[in-house]
């Protein structure tokens, strides 16, 4: 039982969200960055789709009620284990009453906290996800708040997490974009043509600053106007996370996990979803490049990344029998 | 030929449309969305107004052989019949959650009964359901009842709404932002987490505004 001290308005359970949902309007949900909750996970040894805690608002701090291993992955969030700085990436066993503070981060938006067994939530649709625009999934389909007591799961299982700690050396995965500033590789789709010429050429070559206009919704990026070669009107149709829209005015949003399924603007593209948390990361004011690949460059990043996560799986196995 | 191109790594959007909503076509993009559910490798497909997304396993099946079976089926896709579904949403026209009633008739020079007629005659066909959880996409609205979205959203309005924004009508399944003129509010819930079907209403079943009070 772990009971929470401190926390913000966008602080909430997740897990990797809903599949099968559109059909009736229900967005994907889950976590903004799925790699780092996969591998917060991994770590404290459980399966990759379990739900932990998102922390948006900083800072975030919760006290454990009872022996409990836990890890704290995705941004640079500088945790407190009493008084104790935990490393980046980190795993290890919280004492009965010990508190975990999380602080503002210095790099990223999106923490998370895994705990041993995963957080309980009821199952709605299919995930144990906090859809906080349309209030349902999670703890009541809102965000967490001082007092909320979140259960676990299953027991911790014992012997795990070492005592002495485990964590991901920074260089344990290929996760972060090789570019500075990053590239954001994205399949190009259905409008991409209208803007042919000086629309595309001014996309492909222009810096993206990340708006404050941000959450889980959606990211709104500023830069040069793009403008289409033609401007048709679009009758209502299916989107997907990742989308990166044209409105009117020039100016791309890209869609996030609990963006509307449907829309009407000019779409150039979908962000694939190896590099969609490279951008859930971003903060207001950092800038990114876009380029365009094709399906099966998206595919291989994918199966690139599910290969990483079975090696560092085999590896942490082989550390944890090791006698300590 | 119809056009179909890539939404991401595993999803493709088929865009058959002419520019105008074509209710035949929509009843064939009906037909071809319940074919393709059935197969093994969709994970989700969702008719627009006309236009279908598909959504698809990708460890299953590759875009381009996914472009080929939508393309295949396309031609020979027959015009479906509705669901037979029948439902009534009770409104209240104007008043405290209708807010924008008088305002909206003032503009289009009607009186607030007579808008509220207006709307209440047709039998809506659901063309579509998304964007919200539950939210549909009504065809029918009286044309004379057509006004464009406000330039930016408000808010939030709440659940239950009933809402036109341009040509279209619809109700607010959940308490959200929209730029669309709120007229009226339903006690129909349109979005169930108790139902196995948590949408209550699918593509193809029939929505009747029922007049409960027009309010000042």
């Amino acid at each position: 039982m772990i009971t929470v001290l401190q926390s913000g308005l966008l602080n909430s359970i997740q897990d990797l969200g809903r599949t099968r949902t559109l059909r009736w309007g229900v967005s994907r949900s889950g976590a903004m960055d799925p790699l780092a909750l996969k591998l917060g996970n991994m770590l404290v040894g459980n399966s990759l789709e379990e739900a932990g805690v998102e922390v948006a608002i900083f800072p975030f701090r919760v006290r454990f009620d009872g022996e409990c291993p836990f890890a704290v992955t995705g941004a640079a969030t500088r945790a407190l284990l009493d008084h104790t700085p935990l490393p980046p990436d980190w795993a290890t066993i919280a004492r009965p009453g010990q508190v975990l503070t999380l602080a503002p981060p210095t790099r990223g938006v999106f923490g998370y906290i895994c705990v041993a067994g995963g957080v309980d939530a009821p199952i709605v649709l299919g995930a144990r996800a906090t859809d906080l625009k349309s209030g349902f999934g999670g703890r009541e389909g809102k965000a967490l708040a001082p007092g909320h007591v979140l259960e676990l799961r299953a027991l911790p299982g014992r012997g795990f997490v070492p005592a002495a700690g485990i964590g991901l050396a920074p260089t344990a995965m290929s996760r972060d974009s090789r570019s500075e500033p990053p590239e954001l590789r994205f399949i190009p789709a259905a409008e991409w043509d209208d803007f042919e010429g000086d629309g595309v050429e001014t996309f492909l070559s222009s810096l993206w600053k990340v708006t404050r206009d941000v959450n889980r919704m959606g990211y709104r990026l500023s830069g040069p106007e793009l403008r289409p070669r033609r401007t048709r009107e679009l009758l209502s149709h299916g989107i997907v996370p990742g989308v990166i829209q044209v409105p009117p005015r020039g100016q791309p949003i890209v869609q996030m996990v609990e963006a509307n399924t449907c829309g009407g603007y000019a779409k150039l593209g979908v962000i694939i979803d190896a590099d969609l948390r490279l951008l859930a990361q971003m903060r207001s004011g950092e800038e990114l490049k876009f380029r365009p690949v094709g399906w099966q460059e998206a595919a291989s990043a994918t199966r690139a990344l599910d290969r990483q996560f079975v090696s560092l799986r085999t590896s942490l196995e082989i550390m944890r029998q090791r006698p300590q | 030929m119809s056009k179909i191109t890539h939404l991401g790594a595993n999803a493709v959007l088929f865009d058959p449309s002419r520019g105008t909503f074509n209710e035949l076509m929509q009843r064939r993009l009906w037909g071809l969305a319940r074919r393709l559910a059935d197969l093994p490798w969709v994970s989700d497909a969702v008719p627009g107004m006309n236009n279908l997304m598909v959504v698809f396993e990708a460890e299953q099946i590759t875009p381009p052989e996914v472009i080929e079976v939508v393309r295949g089926f396309w031609p020979e896709q027959k015009p479906v019949a509705d669901t037979g579904r029948r439902l009534v949403a009770p409104t209240v026209y104007g008043g405290e959650a209708g807010g924008e009633l008088a305002e909206f008739a003032r503009r289009l020079n009607m009186s607030p009964l007579e808008v509220a007629r207006l709307h209440a005659e047709p039998s809506y066909s659901v063309a579509a359901v998304g964007a919200m959880p539950g939210f549909v996409y009504l065809s029918g609205l009286h044309p004379s009842l057509a006004w464009p979205r406000m330039a930016s959203p408000r808010a939030a309005i709440p659940a239950g709404s009933v809402i036109i924004g341009g040509a279209q009508t619809g109700v607010m399944p959940v308490s959200s932002p929209s730029g669309w003129h709120c007229i009226g509010h339903t006690s129909l819930a349109l979005f169930d987490l108790g139902q196995d079907n948590p949408a209550l209403m699918q593509p193809g079943d029939t929505l009747k505004f029922e007049i409960v009070d027009v309010r000042a």
